[in-house]
């Protein structure tokens, strides 16, 4: 049974999986801190 | 530890910190597994499914870190009311139970050509799908206690009893007869050769730097959501 398929989906899975997440969590953090920006700017 | 207390004190350090968490742990991690999957010998029985180790190795500890961190901040958050530990326990539920998915699933592709099938109902395989599903558990108790606007004590608890599976996950497999191998690395020592061992180790500090800016960034966003949620109430008020 050659290894290398499952040697690349593993990683493949995990670089998905990790990328998915901080980029998701970094512009939910960049949308949230420029939204409580904008709002203490206001009167 | 109440010097953090204070939100706005955190942000100091946590602003400058995050983008450089987050850079470092993408250069350790992608040289780590770089390194491992070109630059590792084929191992004598597992042949070069040993390269797997690389993510799935940082994926559980970091698994089972994170959940251990949750039990610390839950008893925390109950015991001294310290405002952050709640938010903090909060912003670890989603990457740790990323890792622990990550975890099984690589794990699962690893058993297929080393075992010979994708799952077991063994002690160590099914003590952290439990973890991965007390993850989703404590992800929704503390969603809907938000929600209600109360300061999710029932998570907290959850939390702390949930720590439960942390030791029954780790001596699984000296506890119950399982087709996962023993821990290799143990606090007296490793019985892994050092080709594999050290950018193991690089791998799991890349991980680890990965996750601490996840954890940053989601509080952040956070106590960013929790200062307009105060400001819009002041603005209600007027």
């Amino acid at each position: 049974m050659p290894h290398a398929p499952f040697i690349i989906a593993s990683f493949a899975v995990t670089g998905v999986g990790i990328s998915w997440l901080l980029i998701s969590s970094y512009l939910a953090m960049r949308r949230a801190e420029a939204s409580a920006d904008e709002l203490r700017q206001q009167p | 530890m109440h010097r953090f207390a204070n939100p706005a004190r955190f942000l100091r350090i946590a602003k400058p910190l995050t983008p450089w968490l987050l850079w470092m742990g993408i250069a350790l991690t992608l040289g780590a597994c770089l390194w491992g999957a070109f630059f590792t010998p084929t191992e004598r029985l597992m042949g070069d499914t040993v390269k797997i180790i690389f993510v799935h190795v940082p994926a559980a500890w970091l698994g089972m870190g994170g959940w251990t961190g949750i039990a610390i901040a839950s008893i925390i958050q109950l015991v001294w009311r310290h405002p952050l530990a709640g938010v903090s326990a909060r912003a670890i539920a989603v990457p740790g139970a990323t890792f622990a998915a990550i975890c099984l699933i690589t794990g699962s592709i690893w058993g297929r050509p080393t075992w010979g099938t994708w799952w077991v109902w063994d002690g160590r395989l099914t003590s952290m799908l439990v973890l991965f599903f007390l993850y989703l558990g404590y992800i929704a108790l503390s969603n809907a206690s938000s929600e209600k606007g109360d300061t999710s004590r029932v998570a907290d608890v959850f939390g702390i009893i949930g720590a439960v599976n942390i030791p029954i996950i780790n001596r699984s497999v000296i506890w119950w007869e399982s087709q996962h191998q023993k821990a290799s690395i143990t606090l007296g020592g490793s019985s892994i050769d050092q080709a594999y061992l050290v950018p193991l180790f690089v791998s799991v500090a890349g991980f680890s730097l990965l996750f601490g800016a996840l954890v940053l960034m989601r509080m952040r966003t956070a106590l960013a959501e929790m200062r307009i949620e105060a400001r819009m109430r002041r603005m209600a008020d007027y």
